[in-house]
């Protein structure tokens, strides 16, 4: 075993893991700015660079050059460690995520769980954000959020379980594997063999908003009642790190639905066309972003939900459906397969 | 039973539509102003600080000196002084300061300028620390006008 260069393999990929997760929450932000500003007819951002380019940069040289206030009477160490804690589980995941057949760090046989697995660890650092930050709407807002992912856990991971039956496995790579062939053997078609494959994208996307905390589900911070929710009394970067680690899973979000869903990093043009028809990180991308524009696109269309219709939607609506989905489709595996 | 499905095709066709319209809107064209770079032109009846017209034909302002304004002025915000000068009929203007800082807008001195020399001009761009710089010199204004 030559540790030499797995080291330094290990340390070009940390590096640039932390550094897509970076770029990709700065210009998220930016993306995010100028997409509600257009929508509702305003410009956004366009002072500090073309189209308000190099603001995501200004922001950041802000954000770290602030001071880090700790307020009296915080529980210290759950306050300092809480914003790591969103960030270091977010990097983790991106170890499993195949952007295409080569670009992958490591190629797990339970990718799939440890993506949901440190996902839900997120919870975990903003409820002791919310707890340690001793302010009764952080409070309120960790509350929001952990019974907010554990509602919405449930149908994710029925609907999870669901696509592994159907493909046969937890390896991200086999799981786009499975989808080969065009566009028309996608999970996300009916055409795939499964018909009820829309209603479990839609379910599955739905889930993912919820847990990432994304509106029209963005209880954790409803800046009307709560303030700024679980990261009130955070400053300079760690309230950085809260938000970075939120476009962070936003993408993660994304790329785990292109990879269960759109057929990862295949074409969905047939491969004889040139270029657009050949399969490779570009489409995996192109697929990810059309998905988090329309995450954007959410967030500035629909309004937030009240806290009882959140779980209700849950309860009642997503988690049935995502049984008799998962039941239905197991029984299909089975009459085809 | 049939209710709760209807409910949630219902929901789902009117959530694609909410966001069809969001995207539409995405296209299409600013219509915010950027102030300090763009600016839209004052209404005609807009009332600024009163200016002296400059008549196209002499390049020069019509005004008379008869004190009419000064006199109509409620708040003494005007101070004119006119010259009889050589070769000239009737006397020549030259002075007329304005104090915008007690002015209150009235119009009194237009409505009471008998040659019509005097109008409201279309400035609000005004914004100082210093009083004084709300005391204007009509004339010279009017010089430099083109």
């Amino acid at each position: 075993m030559d540790l030499g260069i797995n080291v330094f393999e290990m340390v070009i990929y940390l590096v640039g893991f932390i550094a897509f997760a970076a770029a990709n929450a700065a210009y998220l932000v930016w993306v995010e700015r100028k997409g509600a500003a257009h929508i509702q007819r305003r410009t956004g951002p366009k002072e500090v660079g073309p189209y308000g380019l190099l603001q995501p940069l200004a922001d950041g040289a802000k954000l770290m050059s602030k001071q880090f206030i700790i307020p009296a009477g915080v529980d210290r160490p759950l306050f300092i460690l809480a914003p790591i804690l969103t960030m270091v589980p977010a990097i983790m995941i991106f170890v499993t995520i195949p952007f295409s057949e080569t670009i992958l760090a490591r190629d797990f046989n339970i990718g799939l769980l440890m993506i949901l697995a440190f996902a839900s660890v997120n919870v975990l650092a903003l409820l002791m954000g919310g707890w340690a930050s001793r302010n009764k709407y952080a409070v309120i807002s960790a509350a929001r959020v952990v019974s907010q992912n554990i509602a919405y856990e449930i149908p994710m991971l029925i609907i999870v379980i669901t696509i592994v039956l159907i493909s046969g496995s937890m390896n991200l790579t086999e799981i786009v594997a499975g989808q080969a062939g065009g566009i028309l053997h996608w999970n996300l078609l009916p055409t795939n063999g499964n018909f009820l494959g829309p209603i479990t994208f839609i379910i599955f996307f739905i889930c993912s908003l919820a847990e990432t905390n994304r509106a029209p589900f963005d209880l954790g911070e409803a800046e009307s009642e709560l303030i700024a929710g679980f990261h009130t009394e955070y400053s300079s970067m760690g309230f950085g790190l809260f938000f970075m680690g939120e476009y962070a899973n936003i993408v993660i979000a994304a790329a785990l639905t292109t990879i269960l869903f759109l057929g990862g990093w295949y074409s969905p043009l047939p491969e004889s066309i040139p270029y657009a028809g050949a399969s490779s990180v570009v489409w995996f991308l192109v697929k990810m972003y059309l998905l988090i524009w329309l995450v954007v696109l959410i967030r500035w269309t629909y309004p937030r939900v009240t806290l009882w219709s959140l779980l209700n939607l849950s309860w009642k609506i997503l988690i049935p459906f995502s049984l008799f989905n998962l039941l239905a489709s197991a029984g299909l595996v089975k009459l085809l397969g | 039973m049939a209710g709760y499905f209807t409910n949630i095709l219902g929901g789902a066709k009117s959530l694609v539509v909410g966001l069809s319209i969001t995207q539409r809107q995405f296209f299409k064209k600013p219509i915010t102003l950027q102030y300090p770079w763009e600016s839209l032109e004052m209404t005609p009846r807009y009332r600024g600080h009163i200016q002296l017209i400059k008549n196209a034909e002499s390049g020069t302002h019509q005004c008379i000196s008869c004190g009419m304004c000064e006199k109509s002025c409620p708040s003494d915000c005007i101070t004119i002084k006119g010259e009889k000068q050589e070769g000239v009929k009737g006397k020549v203007l030259v002075k007329y300061e304005l104090d915008f800082t007690k002015c209150s807008l009235c119009g009194q001195c237009i409505a009471n300028c008998k040659p019509g020399a005097i109008e409201f001009s279309r400035e609000y761009n005004l914004a100082s620390t210093r009083k004084e710089d709300f005391h204007y010199d009509l004339l010279k204004r009017l010089k430099e006008q083109k």
